[in-house]
């Protein structure tokens, strides 16, 4: 049930694969955010201490290689909060409350880190 | 031997930060959190500014979903408030009756709203906003408003007047003092921000001192000031601090001022007792005084000094202090605490919309404060932390890479 705000009707399945292996595959509504897919789905792995202001650097994933042309652009703050990441930042590396889930990434891979503090 | 375990008096982002980091940690005794609202701990910062805009639901505001205490093994106490701390026999009592023994107690209790102090303020349509259902209330009268009355220039009634402006409401704020914000950021930046609000169509009035707020029927229609001059308003929006939570340590014979009082490790003086967040006023290394910070990073780094020292690694609390807003399309990012500065550089153009200000106090960089420019907040955060030597005309260079700076 939503008051307000995005509809969520439609759902685009992402994957996420902890550092120790453990998989998990969800369904996240179109226009949640990587990180919320985590979160609401209470995957470890993904801290989000800010709740998604591209203010601290604990929702860092890996994204898998494949859909790395299907993501939108990293914008400066995003950019800049990747070079405080707790983890090894490499050029697949984005934070998960900046990836909105769209369609097209329908089947999205994503590993977390080691660590995200 | 099992322990008493860990009792949490407050839900919030400190409370619930508490209890995740001490399963994190590895604790393995009992943990009890205790809420005095019904929902499951949530985040606060978005219902002011992403979720009064519109492009946030409310559920998306909770902070884990309920199967995360479940299989944290979190006890979660919603809709119960603490009554009182019986501190020799190391109990926590509940308004139901329920009477919660601890090791160690952690109050997270945080701060309530300040009421406005004049005739009026009980109208249907004065408005404060501190919890979620309070947001979602706001947010249905914000729709069906026309002229929407803000009254206090700080942050919230700022990010209020921001959301209502974007969904097309008339919007006017009132702030008794000469300039915005005018406790947290200096006068350049007061005037940057009235220059975007007003930019943006709203209405900001300052220096100026309410009389009454007047109704129709048990319902606000205007507001009245001092000097007679009325603004129409069939919603007000009331953004004027708040007060910390100090009765529940204070019934318990803790001491207490502007806040429950801690020392560096954030103990009161009960050494089985702690207290965290909003409520907690502590020496802070930053400030260089006992402060009470009122933040979404606050919170969360007491909470996990605290969850450090009941695994018997206590540690002074001394985290950068820092914080955002979100006003518009324009995010102000602080890091260090800028009260009480010295000298002020700047860094960038105001003009462009992208700059920060550098704050230098007896020669040390104490504070940064930085509008759409990300990098130089991160710098600063680094910078204030470490201690490292920067001078004035070092932040004043542009070309100067500050993360370079050793």
């Amino acid at each position: 049930m939503s008051l307000f705000g995005k509809k969520q009707t439609d759902t685009a399945s992402v994957t996420y694969i902890s550092f120790a292996g453990d998989t998990h595959q969800v369904a996240v509504p179109i226009g949640d955010s990587v990180m919320e897919g985590a979160i609401k789905n209470g995957i470890d792995g993904i801290v989000a201490e800010c709740g998604g202001a591209c203010q601290c650097a604990t929702c860092h994933v890996y994204v898998d290689e494949a859909f790395l042309g299907r993501l939108n652009p990293i914008q400066e703050d995003e950019d800049e909060m990747l070079n405080t990441t707790a983890s090894e930042r490499k050029p697949n590396s984005r934070l998960g409350c900046q990836i909105p889930v769209t369609k097209e990434l329908d089947g999205l891979i994503v590993r977390t880190p080691k660590t995200q503090q | 031997m099992t322990s008493d375990g860990v009792v949490i008096v407050g839900a919030g982002q400190a409370g619930f930060q508490v209890a995740a980091s001490l399963r994190m940690e590895g604790y393995a005794e009992l943990i009890v959190l205790i809420g005095d609202e019904p929902s499951l701990p949530y985040q606060r910062p978005p219902l002011s500014k992403a979720f009064m805009a519109g492009k946030q639901d409310i559920e998306g505001t909770a902070l884990r979903p309920l199967a995360f205490y479940e299989s944290h093994r979190i006890e979660l106490v919603t809709g119960a408030k603490a009554t009182s701390i019986d501190r020799a026999g190391r109990s926590v009592s509940l308004a139901s009756g329920r009477s919660l023994p601890y090791e160690t107690l952690v109050l997270a209790v945080g701060a309530r709203n300040r009421t406005l102090p004049v005739k009026g303020a009980e109208l249907d349509g004065v408005c404060y906003l501190r919890t979620d259902a309070e947001a979602v209330d706001i947010r249905q009268r914000v729709e069906q408003a026309r002229d929407i009355v803000v009254i206090g220039g700080g942050f919230i009634g700022l990010e209020l007047a921001a959301a209502a402006r974007s969904l097309g409401k008339a919007v006017r704020v009132l702030e008794a003092q000469s300039r915005l914000m005018p406790r947290v950021v200096p006068p350049i930046l007061s005037d940057f921000y009235r220059d975007l609000h007003t930019g943006q169509g709203v209405d900001i009035s300052l220096g100026v001192a309410l009389s009454e707020i007047a109704g129709h029927q048990g319902k606000v229609s205007e507001v009245v000031l001092s000097d007679g001059s009325t603004c129409p308003a069939d919603l007000v929006l009331v953004g004027i601090g708040v007060v910390p939570n100090i009765e529940l340590a204070q019934d318990a014979g803790l001491s207490v001022s502007n806040g429950i009082v801690v020392d560096e490790r954030l103990r009161t003086d009960d050494e089985s007792i702690y207290a965290i967040g909003d409520c907690a006023e502590h020496p802070n290394p930053f400030a260089g005084a006992r402060v009470r910070i009122e933040s979404v990073q606050n919170a969360v780094d007491q909470a996990k000094c605290v969850a450090t020292a009941v695994m018997g690694r206590s540690e002074n609390y001394r985290a950068v202090p820092w914080f955002w807003t979100d006003q518009f399309d324009i995010k102000l990012q602080m890091a260090g605490l800028s009260g009480h500065y010295g000298q002020v550089i700047t860094r960038g153009e105001p003009e462009s919309r992208k700059f920060s200000l550098f704050y230098f106090r007896d020669g040390r960089l104490a504070a940064v404060d930085s509008v759409n420019r990300p990098g130089d907040h991160l710098a600063g955060r680094k910078l204030i932390g470490a201690g490292t030597g920067i001078t004035p005309e070092q932040a004043a260079d542009p070309s100067v890479d500050l993360k370079a700076l050793k």
